[in-house]
């Protein structure tokens, strides 16, 4: 049968924050354009929803751009690109003012003012909130925005499984329609992924299921190289056995972080926060949880040793005003009121710093094919990203990905379709031969869960070249063990456990970009913490990472220079 | 670790490719005491049946996506904890939808309902970026703001007696989406938006039944902006006439 071909001007994987606003920016810079957009969930369910703490740009009489800039970048821990950090700054408020616009509650000031809330690591009140639902209203207020767009055509409950390129130029997207199971080409002159996250490839995280890092698999295997994967951030305050998430906002309203003896250990002991103590970066926050724990001074729970996070003092009208989702979620999933009794907490995977190589355009190395939002690394939030910003980052290079991808595909041709529908052709019998497969040895759930252990084990807060080195072997094995792996759905209707085997190739190509270039980087800086390298070492490590895909063997591990300025790198305390 | 109890599940099963009509299938697992629906269905996808489909994602009831019956109740799954139920617990997609496969069920008809709303802000005249935001009292920000929590779960669509006979009724959750903007401050698009309402299958098919708000799991109470929604289309239009009577625009 005929593989079917749809054409679009911009074809734009992923329905979430990025995915959206890039939508809408292609659509009014030219109206003219027919835009196709791929989401493997309906766009609402995309995880976006799920943040809670809010968005930064500056806002306040006391704020510039200039701090906000400095906080980025030494919250970077100075391998962010600071022509990047600078863009952004600038950019910060128009996209969170156009969002308001468009319809988002953002909390108000008594004047009619937007409200802003203090946020780790930034040095005055620039976190804009609506609640504690940001993300939640973001993309709501994003997704009906975009709705006014007829030429927005949407491929819901879509799964790309490759990208098309030709020659060095992107020309489309093979998608599985997860409804019917057939695959569809759908022809772009530029092609945007934004995909999101990659924090399912660890046990404890604040991920939701879908965030399977798929984008960053499809370039990479594509040949745009993975930047920076190494620098994972661990949020302090994530519920014990399920990993979700108490938002941020809960310190920067006044919370307290405590260890079994009630002492607001940030404040007792030294760990490099100063006088920011509870609203210190993540990085630091969460260093100190495990060295407190590792000092006995945890609480001992039914799924390990926690921190308490203390709101009693905040009452219950503040709470309530505030932050009613860590409420709710306390209440629901830890069954504790936070009102009444501290809230049990423990460092969780939370967001990948790393991702797809871009540069300020969003361009990858191939011609035509973007990036923006989680899925890339467009080198904002260097080795460690300050809460808030990752929101504004899918508004500020979605836009722009958006407008750059409209502006290249107005000098190109369309491709061939012969070598399109080849491609496509190899897809199918790839597909089909998978969702196929009764025999074989493994079990999809068991890779993924040995994948994950491996991950916590080898690639957590604190990392040392052997436990590193042997996530590199268990990686090595579950690839080889991903050929022998058996399925038992062979509908074509509705397969979730073929979709969830294509997800598990996605996460172990993204966990072997971490592993393989947090060996190679001996130092300590962000987010990546070695016991065996304690220390920064601008010598010979302020530069990015590189990893580029190699069939059959490991990642070849390269290097980019940092984008410096002003800001000379200075030592990172607080 | 607590101790685990067993629990029987009895799961609708559809698969187009291969069933004539829906069948169950039972499945006798362990569970925690402190699992969500949710967590049973996963482990029993994960464990025991991979061909099982359902849909979800976010574990944290904000995503909308894993709404299903339960005991014959609309119910976000990962929101409803197993220590309620008895010792057998019936899983099936949600009612008043087609059903895809299992307990996944067609949406698209339900996601056409929100365009007709015209659920963005509406403006004789539009903002550009460096206008900087609006102001909105915080009182302004109160009147639509419970009806801007939506989570797009479609239990309430499962609950609704009318759309059980009128699929096509607009419904709660669409009408509420409508309201939120006819109330908020910084819109001007009412008057588009109740000629909308006023039409067929809208507000006025509605019976009061109230069942939405009570499945409702983020406390929408679409049935209020049902109420509400009804009483400002029919104000709108009376205005309308006795402008036009007057002669004025
Ligand atoms: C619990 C939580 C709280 C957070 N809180 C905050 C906060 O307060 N402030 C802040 O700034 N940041 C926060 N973050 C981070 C921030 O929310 C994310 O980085 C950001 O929302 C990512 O948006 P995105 O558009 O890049 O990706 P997502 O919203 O994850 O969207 C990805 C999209 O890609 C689609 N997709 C993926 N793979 C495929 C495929 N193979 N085929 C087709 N489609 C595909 C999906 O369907 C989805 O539509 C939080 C993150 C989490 C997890
Ligand atoms: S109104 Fe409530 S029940 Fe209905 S879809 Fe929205 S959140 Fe779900
Ligand atoms: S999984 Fe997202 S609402 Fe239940």
């Amino acid at each position: 049968m005929e593989i079917e071909s749809i054409s679009h001007d911009i074809v734009i994987v992923g329905g979430g924050g990025a995915g959206l606003r890039a939508a809408i920016a292609v659509a009014e810079a030219d109206p003219q354009l027919s835009i196709g957009m791929v989401s493997k969930v309906y766009p609402m369910r995309s995880h976006t929803v799920s943040a809670e703490g809010g968005a930064a740009a500056v806002a306040r009489e006391d704020d510039n751009f200039e701090m906000h800039g400095f906080d980025t970048v030494k919250g970077s821990d100075f391998l962010g690109d600071q022509d990047v950090i600078q863009y952004f700054v600038q950019e910060a408020p128009k996209e969170l003012a156009l969002l308001e616009h468009w319809g988002c509650p953002w909390s108000r000031n008594e004047d009619g003012s937007v409200a802003t809330r203090a946020f780790g690591g930034m040095s005055t009140k620039r976190t804009w909130y609506a609640t504690d639902k940001v993300g939640f209203h973001m993309l709501h207020s994003l997704f009906q925005h975009s709705m006014r767009f007829e030429q927005i055509v949407r491929y819901d409950e879509q799964f790309v499984t490759k990208l098309l390129v030709e020659d060095g130029v992107v020309r489309g997207v093979a998608s599985l329609n997860i409804r019917d199971g057939v695959l569809r080409i759908i022809r772009g002159r530029a092609v945007i992924l934004a995909t999101g996250g990659a924090g399912k490839i660890f046990p404890f995280t604040t991920n939701g299921n879908i965030k399977t890092g798929d984008g960053m698999s499809l370039a990479y295997r594509a040949g745009v190289p993975l930047k920076d994967m190494e620098f994972v951030q661990y949020h302090p305050t994530g519920l014990p056995g399920t990993g979700i998430l108490i938002t941020e906002a809960a310190r920067g309203e006044g919370g307290y972080l405590r260890n079994k003896d009630e002492e607001r250990f940030l404040v007792e002991r030294d760990y490099g926060v100063g006088t920011k103590a509870e609203l210190g970066p993540r990085d630091m926050i969460s260093r100190a949880i495990i060295q407190e724990i590792e000092a006995g001074r945890g609480l001992e729970g039914a799924h390990g040793q926690y921190m308490n996070l203390d709101l009693t003092h905040l009452g219950e009208e503040k709470i309530q005003a505030r932050i009613p989702m860590v409420r709710e979620l306390s209440k629901l999933y830890i069954d504790v009121d936070p009102v009444e009794a501290p809230i049990p907490i423990r460092p969780v995977v939370h967001y990948m710093m790393g991702g797809i190589d871009t540069d300020i355009d969003g361009a990858t190395s191939i011609r035509g094919l973007y990036a923006a939002g989680e899925c890339a690394s467009v080198s904002l939030n260097g080795a460690n990203r300050l809460g808030s910003n990752s929101l504004t980052e899918c508004l500020v290079f979605g836009a722009r990905a958006g407008r750059c991808a409209v502006d290249f595909s107005r000098g190109i041709d369309e491709g061939s379709d012969a070598n399109l529908r080849a491609q496509a052709e190899e897809e199918v019998a790839r597909i089909e031969a998978l969702r196929n497969k009764r025999s074989g040895n493994e079990k999809i759930s068991r890779l993924r869960e040995e994948l994950n252990t491996t991950m916590e084990s080898g690639c957590g807060v604190y990392r040392e070249e052997g436990s590193m080195q042997a996530s590199c072997e268990t990686i090595d094995v579950i690839k080889q063990r991903l050929a022998d792996v058996s399925l038992q759905d062979g509908s074509r209707v509705f397969n979730t456990e073929l979709i969830a085997a294509m997800e598990l190739a996605n996460m172990v190509d993204c966990a072997e970009a971490v592993a393989r270039c947090a060996v190679v980087r001996k130092e300590s800086r962000g987010a990546h913490t070695r016991r065996d390298h304690p220390h920064r070492d601008d010598q010979n490590f302020l530069h990015h990472s590189l990893a580029y895909y190699e069939p059959g063997s490991p990642p070849r591990v390269g290097t980019k220079p940092v984008t410096l300025g002003k800001w000379e790198p200075e030592e990172r305390k607080y | 670790m607590s101790e685990r109890q067993k629990k029987t599940f009895v799961i609708t099963r559809f698969d187009p490719d291969t069933d004539e009509v829906p069948k169950t299938e039972s499945y006798e697992i362990e569970v925690e005491p402190y699992w969500k629906i949710l967590d049973a269905i996963n482990y029993i996808k994960d464990e025991v049946d991979p061909s099982l489909s359902h849909r979800w994602s976010c574990r944290m009831a904000v995503c909308g996506s894993c709404g299903m019956m339960v005991n014959g109740e609309p119910r976000l799954t990962c929101k409803d904890r197993l220590s309620g139920y008895g010792d057998t617990i019936e899983i099936s997609p949600l009612s008043n939808f087609p059903v895809i496969r299992d307990l996944v069920v067609e949406m698209d008809g339900f996601m056409d309902k929100f365009n007709q709303v015209k659920p963005w802000i509406i403006r004789a005249k539009e903002l550009a970026a460096e206008d900087g935001p609006m102001r909105q009292s915080p009182e302004e920000l109160e009147e639509f703001k419970q009806f801007s929590m939506c989570i797009n779960c479609m239990l309430c669509y499962s609950a609704c007696p009318v759309v059980a006979n009128e699929p096509e009724f607009l419904g709660p959750a669409a009408i509420a989406l409508g309201h939120r903007y006819n109330i908020d401050s910084r819109d001007e698009g009412a008057a588009e938006r109740n000629e909308v309402f006023r039409g067929e299958g809208t507000v006025f098919s509605c019976s009061y039944a109230n069942e939405c708000s009570e499945v409702c799991p983020k406390n929408v109470d679409p049935a209020a902006a049902v109420n509400q929604a009804k009483f400002n289309a029919v104000i709108d239009w009376a205005t309308g006439l006795v402008i036009s009577r007057d002669g004025k625009e």
